[in-house]
């Protein structure tokens, strides 16, 4: 499966912004625009998009994710 | 316009007493209460007299205590009604007893019902409130977790910890739009209350600046007010119903 795009759907609904902004480099907070809260429910949704693989995202793993890099990087190396 | 015209408001132990009440004043005003408690015929009893007034009013069973069950009747409500736009958490019971002939279970109960229930509650609804970008949380919480009470450590424990966790919340989610406050009422007159000896309630009378107890009705008319729009810039706030008991 194609993480990086189910990832770029994602963050595209849940911090409302355009899909060209979600680069591998772009950063959540600096280059996106999000909050703690957008963070929180980001990685709700991608523990659920990807609930088939018990994904469970912890806040100390989610803290240190600060690029969509970063985030897609940890999931391929949870699935694989 | 109606104050409150469509809101689907999530009213927990609203099937009597204070609940009951806040529900039939928000369909007064145009809301559609969700009744929430935990006897089915209790709620079906509460729906009918609201139908007899004309109202409309929907209701779901759920142990407010139990975080599954909160779970799986917030996301049916979801489901059934789309939204949520008011959450009261009103659900609470009390476990009488001098802090030295109190069991830990009259101390487990109280807190699992009147905290863990309105974290139940708040936590599971306000998923949807973010994603609005909007809501309205109120939480009946009591003079006694102000001022506190001999006989009732646990109440009192539970009501101020109510008020502490509506504080942090109305910080965390202040930037989506959502309030959260608490109203502290004093003592009214419900089904609760009803039981004290008269000399009892003489007595609460007497230290009461206004010297009568209150109403259901004055309640709900505080929460309609925090309810609406009129009070769209006062979150974090816990405001008494007690006749100036506590100032």
């Amino acid at each position: 499966m194609d993480v990086f795009k189910t990832v770029k759907e994602l963050i595209v609904e849940e911090l409302s912004v355009d899909e060209g902004q979600v680069t591998m480099e772009a950063k959540f907070i600096d280059d996106l625009g999000a909050d703690s809260l957008n963070m929180v429910e980001l990685m709700m949704a991608i523990e659920k998009a990807f609930e088939s693989f018990n994904i469970e995202i912890s806040d100390e793993e989610a803290a240190e994710m600060t690029t969509v890099g970063d985030v897609v990087k940890y999931i391929k190396e949870k699935i694989e | 316009m109606k104050r409150l015209e469509k809101k689907i408001a999530v009213i927990t132990g609203s099937a009597r007493g204070i609940g009951y009440g806040i529900a039939e004043h928000f369909a007064a005003e145009g809301a559609v209460p969700i009744i929430i408690d935990i006897q089915q015929e209790l709620i079906d009893a509460a729906i009918e007299d609201l139908k007899h007034d004309g109202y409309t009013a929907y209701g779901y069973v759920a142990d407010v205590s139990d975080f599954d069950q909160v779970g799986n009747v917030i996301k049916q409500i979801i489901k059934d009604h789309e939204r949520i736009d008011i959450l009261i958490n009103n659900a609470g019971i009390t476990r009488d007893s001098l802090l030295l002939r109190m069991k830990e279970d009259d101390w487990d109960k109280v807190l699992q019902v009147n905290v863990k229930g309105t974290f139940n509650f708040t936590q599971k609804v306000s998923r949807y409130m973010l994603k609005q970008k909007s809501g309205v949380i109120i939480n009946i919480a009591s003079v006694i977790g102000l001022m506190g009470n001999a006989g009732q450590s646990n109440y009192a424990a539970s009501k101020g910890g109510m008020i502490a966790f509506s504080k942090s919340i109305a910080k965390e989610l202040s930037s989506r739009n959502i309030r959260v406050n608490s109203i502290a009422p004093g003592f009214i007159e419900t089904e609760m209350t009803a039981t004290l000896p008269e000399q009892v309630v003489k007595q609460y009378q007497e230290s009461i600046p206004l010297k009568r107890m209150g109403s259901v009705k004055d309640v709900a008319k505080l929460c309609i007010f925090l309810a609406s729009d009129e009070a769209s810039y006062i979150t974090g706030q816990t405001i008494n119903v007690d006749g100036g008991l506590v100032m």
